[in-house]
């Protein structure tokens, strides 16, 4: 059992299935984001109410929240291992043809991990009361914020670097879960293009649109 | 050692077929608590040395290995391309152990002993069971049985193969067992080694001394037996289908010690390489003999055609080896293919630029099986032509011309693979062995790995059942001391010369004097000429070669430099050889033996015999001792291919 | 054509090691890249000076030995070669080559261009192998086995064991090799008998050894000289998890 945690091909598997569990729960997420383009806050706000106070959710919420960690950590854990293997650099860069963004996953996660740190603070630490904020009303929130160019900004190119991630990030998992398949895995490839471009694209409308309806 | 005029091959008694069996049973044992108390060295990790290493070590001894590349899987059997023979049968087309014997025994024009013939062809069945279940994966067909393909020199099809990469995956799977020992503790693995001599006590073979390539160190290393599997010494031609850094350098150490040195002369050139093309080149590329079995070779009909091939109709170009030889066709034997190529060549017909190539062309085989057959069964072979050539021969003819490729010459050794010296052993390559004065395609690899995991592995019990009570053997004693003085003394004096030329300018030149007047072709005036112009050489060398760098580390012209000043030795022994048999015979042709349309013309009566060379001093030649080839099954015939 | 040549030198494993330019007059585009290097140090060594040393055996590109990290590829640009079979046709007149020894912590530089790749060794010692013994096979067609998994096997088993996957590999990673090994004898009936400790121990002797770990960039599979393909990486990966949970 310890030699199974401790190979590469099991941290790379947990990255892998980690971050597919998110993949999906991007997905979720941004159905929820969506209420807050209706006019109606009650909506938004009853569905958040009900992400805070439904006991399945709760678990699940602490089930995200390790998944998180999880694949941060062991990222950085293997990150620091490649680094490692390769003490002295090239002093030409690399010329090979490579997926372009996997060269710099490591540092969009990075941008991803900055914005996630803020929306905790933001939302998650006024749900728990740990810092001060009206938590019954998250749309109102939601909207205060996205009237910030600066949170605005910070946003997009939060979501722009997750559309980055998720380009390589995708497909990388499902090979690191041993899919590759002559027929198929070019459909997966395509799809995880698709992905990538069309989920933080509709996460970006969300504030972009607010932020020009003022 | 030896008693001059009387080389005893050991051959066992009774009917041809059960020679091997009854001589297994009659040799002594090893036991295996005793196995573990004796060491072995094996030097070479190819089909040979790593299958006879990796197949020792599972028997129980100790043993080390040397090879002067990096890692054993680099040795250059790696390159064998179109197969290895074995007498299956699985096509139906009546083969047998006794027609694999004798394609091998006439395709090598009746210059090997039936007895040895035979037991490559009896175990060649052993060695494809023994490389499927090592996981090689040889060609199949759609009901996933094995698949098999023709070779020159043969009318069935044997051959089986792996595309163009045979050699690959058989030496590849002799390295992974021998990884597998090395994993087990029983081999010691040296790599990056040099073995530039051996040692000898009380006259049998005790050990070697080496150079760390890396460090540049001289080493002793003993063992109760030792095992050269070296390869051939194609690279004294310079340019030839070897890997550069092939040599013959242990091989020579050996005869130098005593070992008798066997047929030297016969070197074959192979007909199917990349022609030369400039100056600069280091290496004539196979292209396997496998591409015979589809590819059909002509030259323009007419003199000096500078046309390209896709210009030349079909009624002006000659087909001339179905010209020749409407029974094999294309799929004659190598010597037999070489000649004919140099031939129209020297009439003038050749093409390219230099007039020193014929084609190769594969329109008629794509028209009638299709491009992707063809595809399957030598795409690896296109796809290297073309990364070589920028021609693709999907739609255009190759170009090619015979090379130095291996020679059939080698250590002289008796029937258990051991040489005159008492506990060396030669296999593969680097023994004189089973191909006579030619061999036939695929049965290299047959050969080496018959040689490694099922012949010695039996026959070195016998002489080691003396040694059981033989302590490990020192390596501090008075003969390890001046078996590394020669080495160190050699290797200073080469830094020391410190002259104007660099080695491989000599090389070149070396081979330029053998290929001229010792090739395909050869007569007496042209070889004594050559054996003056080889002498006149290697003085020059030892006056004016510049050797950079230190000794006391990585120094790769000083590798070079060590090989360079053997192949002297080498040539001159290969033209001695030569200019000895007044006969023409497989590679080794005459002009002054020839029958009137061109063919080799043997002399049983005067030269059915081995030629074993006994080193003498370095200022007499060496002497000749004739092992008589007797014929007790098969009477030697013209070899006819027509 | 003129060539500038930028060779890193390195007197040994201690040394700091650099850059040393040489400028080639008389090139020709028929010159193989290491036909190149030899007339330049042909030239080095009769001008007084001592020759760069890197490894090259066959010239043929399949015994592994070469291999250079040429302006920022291994291998240099031409697709699907080893560095003995890169044609100088490849460069134009003037251009600048920058030649780099394999960068690995697995591959420590020996000198000059030349690096010890015997990591790669002990990855097959690990585990890249049958255990059949001499004598003990069973007759070759007993066992059939599909045309197709004889063929992924050939493709697998091609593997000159170079290094170049290694090399060209941000995280200097061995995946594209052992997994090579690991498909070969995956999909061969005579090899999964020892499917699952194979796999096993080859990742982990990869691990030991300081190799970096995958990130299917795919840098390894476009400069494999013999065109692996990284579905033997997913493959390796599929009997990895299958061996741990079974």
């Amino acid at each position: 059992m310890r030699r199974f945690l401790g190979s590469s091909l099991t941290k790379k598997l947990v990255v892998a299935l980690a971050g597919l569990f998110l993949i999906v729960f991007l997905l979720v997420h941004l159905a929820i984001n969506f209420l807050l383009l209706k006019s109606d806050p009650s909506v938004f706000n009853s569905a958040a109410e009900f992400m805070a106070s439904n006991i399945v959710i709760k678990v699940f919420e602490v089930v995200l929240l390790l998944v998180f960690l999880v694949h941060i950590l062991m990222s950085v854990i293997l990150q620091i291992q490649n680094w490692m293997a390769r003490p002295t650099q090239y002093k030409v860069g690399t010329r090979s043809k490579t997926s372009f963004f996997s060269k710099y996953m490591i540092y969009l996660g990075g941008i991803i991990l900055i914005f996630l740190v803020l929306h905790f603070f933001h939302f998650f630490f006024i749900k728990i009361g740990w810092i001060e904020g009206d938590s019954d009303n998250f749309y109102a929130l939601a909207h205060d914020l996205f009237k910030l160019p600066l949170y605005v900004s910070i946003y997009v190119i939060s979501f722009v670097a997750l559309s980055f991630h998720l380009n390589h990030a995708f497909q990388s998992a499902f090979q690191t879960i041993g899919f590759n398949h002559q027929k198929y895995t070019p459909t997966v490839k395509f799809l995880g293009v698709l992905y990538s471009i069309l989920i933080p694209a509709g996460y970006i409308v969300i504030p972009l649109i607010i932020f020009l309806s003022e | 050692m030896q008693q001059p005029g009387k080389l005893d091959a050991k051959i066992p008694g009774g009917p041809l077929k059960d020679k091997w069996t009854k001589h297994k049973a009659s040799l002594r044992l090893v036991s295996p608590a005793n196995k573990k108390k004796l060491d072995i060295i094996v030097v070479g990790a190819g089909a040979a040395g790593g299958s006879a290493a990796a197949s020792l070590a599972e028997l129980g001894y100790n043993v080390k290995v040397f090879v002067f590349q990096d890692s054993p899987r680099r040795a250059h059997s790696i390159a064998s391309q179109g197969g290895i023979n074995a007498s299956k049968n699985y096509k139906n087309d009546s083969d047998s152990d006794y027609r694999l014997f004798h394609d091998m025994l006439k395709g090598g024009d009746f210059r090997a002993r039936e007895a040895n013939v035979y037991r490559a062809a009896e175990i060649s069945n052993n060695i494809i069971d023994q490389y499927v279940a090592s996981g090689v994966p040889f060609a199949r067909d759609y009901s996933g049985y094995l698949d098999n393909r023709s070779f020159g020199g043969v009318q069935v099809s044997r051959t089986f193969y792996a595309q163009g990469q045979t050699g690959q995956q058989c030496t590849l799977a002799a390295y992974q067992a021998l990884s597998r020992q090395i994993k087990a503790g029983k081999v010691t693995m040296f790599s990056r080694r040099d073995v530039l001599e051996l040692v000898l006590i009380d006259g049998k073979a005790r050990g070697v001394i080496a150079r760390n390539l890396l460090t540049g160190e001289i080493e002793r290393h003993s063992a109760h037996a030792v095992v050269f599997a070296t390869g051939g010494f194609g690279t004294v031609y310079y340019l030839s289908t070897l890997a550069i850094n092939s040599n013959g350098s242990a091989a020579l150490a050996a005869y130098k010690k005593g070992a008798f040195m066997a047929n030297p002369s016969m070197a074959q050139i192979h007909p199917t390489c990349l022609p030369v093309l400039n100056d600069y080149q280091s290496k004539l590329t196979l292209m396997s003999e496998s591409l015979r079995n589809d590819g059909r070779i002509w030259v323009s009909s007419k003199k000096g055609d500078k046309r390209n091939p896709l210009d030349i109709p079909e009624n002006e170009r000659d087909y001339y080896l179905e010209r020749r030889y409407p029974a094999f066709g294309n799929l004659v034997p190598r010597d037999v293919a070489s000649r004919a190529a140099k031939e129209r060549c020297d009439a003038g017909y050749g093409a390219g630029e230099t007039g020193l190539s014929v084609y190769l062309d594969f329109k008629d085989a794509i028209k009638d099986q299709g491009e992707e057959v063809i595809g399957n069964k030598y795409g690896t072979l296109f796809d290297l032509y073309r990364k070589i050539t920028g021609i693709n021969p999907y739609k255009e003819p190759m170009k090619i011309y015979p090379a130095s490729h291996y020679t059939m010459g080698g250590l002289w050794v008796d029937y258990n693979l051991m040489t005159t010296i008492p506990g060396l052993y030669a296999l593969g390559e680097a023994n004189f062995s089973d191909h006579g004065a030619n061999r036939l395609g695929a049965s290299s690899l047959m050969q080496c790995s018959g040689d490694g995991y099922f012949i010695l592995p039996v026959t070195i019990g016998d002489y080691l059942a003396d040694e059981i009570k033989t302590p490990q053997i020192p390596t501090d004693g008075p003969e390890f001391e001046e078996a590394e003085k020669a080495v160190e003394g050699k290797l200073s004096k080469l830094m020391s010369v410190n002259g104007s030329q660099t080695v491989s300018s000599f090389h070149k030149k070396l081979g330029q004097i053998l290929w001229t007047h010792s090739g395909m072709k050869r007569n007496e005036k042209g070889l004594k000429q050559a054996l003056q112009e080889v002498a006149e050489l290697q003085e020059e060398f030892w006056k004016d070669v510049k050797v950079p760098g230190k000794l006391e580390h990585l120094n790769h012209e000083l590798e070079k430099a060590a090989r360079v000043a053997d192949f002297f030795d080498l040539a001159k022994l290969i033209i001695t050889d030569a200019l000895d048999r007044n006969e023409s015979c497989g590679a080794h042709f005459r002009e002054e033996y020839q029958t009137e349309d061109g063919e080799a013309q043997r002399d049983d009566d005067r030269y059915a015999y081995v030629s074993a060379w006994e080193f003498t001093d370095e200022n007499k030649g060496p002497m000749l001792h004739k092992e008589k080839l007797v014929f007790e099954t098969v009477t030697p015939t013209k070899r006819s291919y027509k | 054509m003129k060539i500038t040549l930028k060779i890193w030198r390195q007197e040994s494993a201690q040394d700091k090691g650099g850059f040393v330019t040489y400028k080639m007059d008389d090139v020709s585009t028929e010159m193989t890249f290491p036909e190149m290097l030899d007339s330049l140090n042909e030239d080095l060594i009769k001008r007084n000076e001592v020759p760069f040393a890197f490894d090259s055996d066959c010239r043929e590109g399949i015994c592994g030995m070469c291999g250079l990290y040429i302006n920022g590829r291994p291998n240099g640009p031409q697709e699907g070669v080893t560095t003995c079979q890169l044609n100088m046709s490849m460069f134009k007149d003037g251009d600048t080559i920058t030649i780099e020894p394999w960068r690995a912590k697995a591959f420590p530089v020996i000198k000059d261009l030349v690096v010890d790749r015997t990591a790669l060794d002990k990855l097959i010692q690990a585990g890249g192998f049958i255990s059949a013994k001499t004598g003990a096979a069973p007759e070759a067609n007993a066992i059939p086995v599909s045309k197709e998994e004889s063929d992924i096997a050939f493709d697998a088993g091609v593997c000159i064991g170079c290094g170049t996957c290694v090399a060209s590999c941000k995280n200097a990673s061995a995946m594209l090799f052992i997994s090579a090994k690991v498909s070969q004898f995956a999909v061969l009936p005579q090899g999964r008998v020892e499917a699952k400790e194979r796999v096993q121990t080859m990742v982990a002797q990869m691990d030991a050894l300081g190799f970096g770990n995958c990130t299917n960039t795919g840098a390894c599979e476009a400069e494999c000289p013999k065109e692996i393909k990284l579905s033997n990486i997913a493959r390796m990966n599929r009997e990895f998890y299958k061996a741990k949970i079974s």
